[in-house]
């Protein structure tokens, strides 16, 4: 038996098990469901990440390098290409994928570091026809930076998150217009400095209290109608005008993944990374959503000592 | 010359598609769109009627029931998701109450079973989610929820096994009569047939026109509707219905048979039969609607709008005869609700005609009538287990909201009727269907559908014709080798 399963291999995961092997436990187990370790960081190609943890400025992929690196160090297993697709109040995970098929795993201690997702169209209610041509924002990044295809060439964002800032600039450097960033509220959504940095140095319009209240178009996206919007976020009437694209990426909110825990009956408190099932705990975006990774990583190096923690006291009772 | 040609591959065509390869017949039809059920098929309330509201009498009353009962043995027979959840027709007054009694009358006549009208009381034990203003209800146990592509799927696909060919993107363009026949014009090249089976759905008025004189126009009448997250689901467990009114079945909630809430439509006239965009008016309309049956239904979890377009025509009652002076050519148009519930009796109505007609139906030894499909999800650990080890693909999950994996998605790919788009692989296996919409798996199937047609990823679409969802490569591109 697993001493520790930690579900998602992302900057959450990875620090979470090395966390874990660094306070003792050695039978730990990552679950990832893609064909590699780092989650997201893998897609997020530009600067900025480590300045508090590292204390230097790397890109994604070399963030989780830096822990990819640190793990192999140790003898943490990880089965790539796999989805835990159940787990249990008593610590069992439903996994599936290449490694081992399906399979029931039982563990001492489980860690959920399942990130988060990015807010899909339909609960934003946008009015108008549903064409090809709309994407999250981290969809259309991992189209670009990962498979190495355009998904667009003239661009409306709604939404001033961070991802959706990032993508501004990327697509706007693979010769794609970005004709507006459209913010429901009246202020940005991301980090200042990529306001600054993905818009301001592009010259991309960013439309404060504006947001996207029609979407035009039969095959492929055609134009988005903004429309300016009162304290209340209800569109005003008379204000609209509609902008030529053949692309909306939604950079509208971020969703912590906590399907699995859920449908366990496992409650979580965003502020604690202890879960109302004993031996469960839950760290990084799957949490709550973070602004910076390095918080990301201290937070999960908890989660990692506290399941140690949970284990080797257990261990001490037996 | 083949003996039919059916015009129109949604639930309609493919009944009549499948009723028919019952028979020794060669039978061939047109889609326009690149998928079946594309038109009015796509986007509906996805109930099967038990056929109290119809006029007795009238087609639709009788089709319906008759529908309603084929349709459960369909479901069983070709492994169509479908639900016996009941349903309920609320009345918030006392003209209301008067009008419930008047539909127990009309599903009496019907031939509809187990009809009862039940107190406030009983109404809110059986849903304790509805509003607390409901006066009395209409139980209905015997109405059904489908999934209306996987059932029009099914009856293509076994159409297909049976030996009736689909030709899709093949939009019939024009009809003249040759002798003994009609030669059919479409953007691809001419189809001659005996007979013409004309189930256009949206287009059918344009159809018939063809090759009779004018005598009867399709209007399109839009629906708009929000299908909610699974965690609404619960929220009641049978389609609750308001009153009927001249704008047909009203504002309904329903649980879907994958588990989520839909609520709709409103009823509002299309620009033209392409017109699927919902408005800001429709939206509102259908919420405070459905609240009116269900107050605390969660809105913030809806995971998509969308909006389908009845086929409604200037005839009070399903059109199905011989088009005058056009021997052998049947309409099967003005399609509108209970159509979809009526579609198998429709059919069998339609080879009635075909053979009025002339057309000579001899029965197939060798029909099959079958179909059975494996679905991951509804799997026992243990049945997981031996899949996924006997082949490894059933245990790679493509879709992490729907639990789809890549063996279901390859298996659709090799089906009868395979899907074109990632759309196409959505309304077969579910994935994008959840709450991510495709955020996760969208690259993944547009990945293997590449793949299996041997395309560019920039030639895969989302739906149909032109819906492209990558636009070229990025600048420099050392990743991809094609």
């Amino acid at each position: 038996m697993h001493e520790l399963i930690v579900i998602g291999g992302g900057p959450a995961g990875l620090a979470a098990a090395y966390g874990a092997w660094r306070d003792g436990l050695r039978k730990i187990l990552i679950i990832e469901r893609d064909k590699e370790l780092g989650g997201i960081l893998n897609q997020c190609i530009h600067t900025g990440f480590g300045l508090e943890y590292f204390k230097e400025e790397l890109t994604g992929p070399e963030y989780a390098g830096r822990f990819i690196k640190l793990l192999q160090t140790t003898q943490i297993e990880t089965a790539l290409d796999t989805m835990a697709l159940k787990i249990t109040r008593s610590r069992e995970v439903h996994a599936s994928g290449k490694q081992f098929g399906y399979a029931v795993l039982p563990a001492k201690s489980v860690i959920l570091a399942m990130g988060c997702r990015e807010r899909a169209l339909g609960s934003l209610g946008i009015p108008g026809t549903r064409p090809a041509g709309i994407f999250t924002a981290g969809t259309a990044q991992r189209y670009i930076n990962i498979e190495g295809f355009m998904p667009g060439k003239r661009v409306v964002i709604l939404g001033s998150g961070d991802v959706g800032l990032i993508m501004a600039r990327r697509m706007t450097l693979e010769g794609a217009e970005v004709l507006a960033c459209v913010e429901i509220m009246p202020k940005p959504g991301g980090l200042l400095r990529n306001v600054v940095q993905c818009l301001h140095d592009f010259n991309i319009p960013l439309y404060l209290s504006h947001t996207i209240t029609e979407i035009r178009g039969s095959k492929r996206v055609e134009q988005a109608v903004v429309s300016k919007v009162d304290e209340k976020r209800q569109a005003v009437k008379g204000t609209g005008f509609a902008v030529d694209c053949d692309t909306i990426l939604l950079s509208a909110g971020l969703i912590p993944e906590i399907e699995l825990p859920t449908a366990a009956g496992i409650k979580i408190d965003p502020k604690n990374i202890e879960t109302s099932a004993p031996g469960v705990f839950i760290c990084g975006n799957a949490l709550r959503v973070h602004d910076i990774v390095d918080n990301v990583t201290t937070e999960a190096l908890r989660a990692g000592s506290a399941a140690a923690a949970f284990v080797l006291s257990e261990k001490i009772h037996d | 010359m083949v003996d039919v040609v059916i015009i129109g591959c949604g639930i309609v065509g493919a009944a009549a598609a499948y009723e028919l390869s019952r028979y020794k017949l060669n039978i061939t039809v047109l889609e326009r769109e690149n998928d079946v059920a594309m038109g009015s098929t796509k986007a509906n309330s996805a109930v099967i009627h038990a056929g109290y509201d119809p006029e007795p009498g009238s087609l639709m009353a009788r089709l319906n029931a008759e529908g309603a009962r084929l349709a459960d043995e369909l479901c069983d027979k070709l492994d169509i998701p479908h639900k016996h959840c009941g349903a309920l027709v609320l009345a918030f007054s006392k003209r209301e109450e008067l009008l419930l009694e008047r539909l127990l009358q009309n599903g009496i006549k019907n031939g509809v079973p187990d009809l009862r009208i039940l107190p406030r009381e009983l109404v809110l034990e059986m849903e304790p989610n509805l509003s607390g203003e409901v006066a009395a209800a209409l139980h209905v146990p015997s109405t059904m929820v489908v999934d209306p592509w996987e059932y029009t799927l099914a009856l293509a696909e076994t159409a297909v096994r049976n030996g009736a060919e689909i030709r899709l993107e093949c939009p019939a363009e024009g009809i003249t009569r040759i002798p003994g026949g009609y030669r059919i014009h479409t953007g691809k090249g001419d189809v001659e047939a005996r007979t013409v089976i004309n189930a256009a759905g949206l287009y059918a008025d344009k159809i018939h026109n063809m090759v009779s004189e004018p005598a009867f126009t399709i209007m399109p009448v839009k629906g708009e509707y929000y299908l909610l997250d699974k965690n609404e689901g619960a929220r009641i467990s049978q389609v609750i219905f308001q009153c009927p009114t001249e704008e047909g079945k009203g504002v309904l909630v329903a649980p879907t048979v994958h588990g989520n809430l839909i609520a709709g439509p409103n009823y509002v006239p299309s620009k033209d039969c392409g017109d699927f965009a919902t408005t800001a008016g429709g939206l509102a309309f259908v919420m405070k609607t459905a609240r009116k049956s269900v107050p605390e239904i969660n809105f913030d979890a809806n995971i998509r709008n969308f909006a389908g377009n009845r086929a409604i025509s200037d005839y009070n009652d399903f059109i199905i005869s011989e088009a005058k002076g056009a021997k052998g050519f049947i309409d099967l148009a003005g399609i509108k609700s209970p159509g979809l519930s009526a579609a198998p009796a429709i059919a069998k109505m339609a080879a009635g005609l075909l053979t009025a007609a002339g057309l000579h139906l001899t029965l197939k030894d060798n029909f099959v009538d079958k179909r059975k499909r494996i679905r991951f999800l509804e799997l026992t650990p243990d049945e997981r287990k031996a899949l996924v080890a006997a082949d490894p693909a059933y245990g790679q999950v493509i879709c992490r909201c729907e639990t789809v994996t890549e063996g279901e998605i390859r298996d659709a790919l090799q089906s009868p009727v395979p899907p074109r788009s990632i759309d196409g692989v959505k309304r077969r296996r579910g994935a994008g269907m959840g709450r991510c919409q495709g955020g996760f798996c969208g690259p993944r199937v547009l990945e293997l559908l590449a793949a299996h047609y041997k395309r560019h990823f920039t030639e895969v679409l989302q739906d149909g014709a032109g819906s492209h969802v990558l636009v070229s490569e990025t600048k420099r591109n050392p990743l991809c080798m094609n």
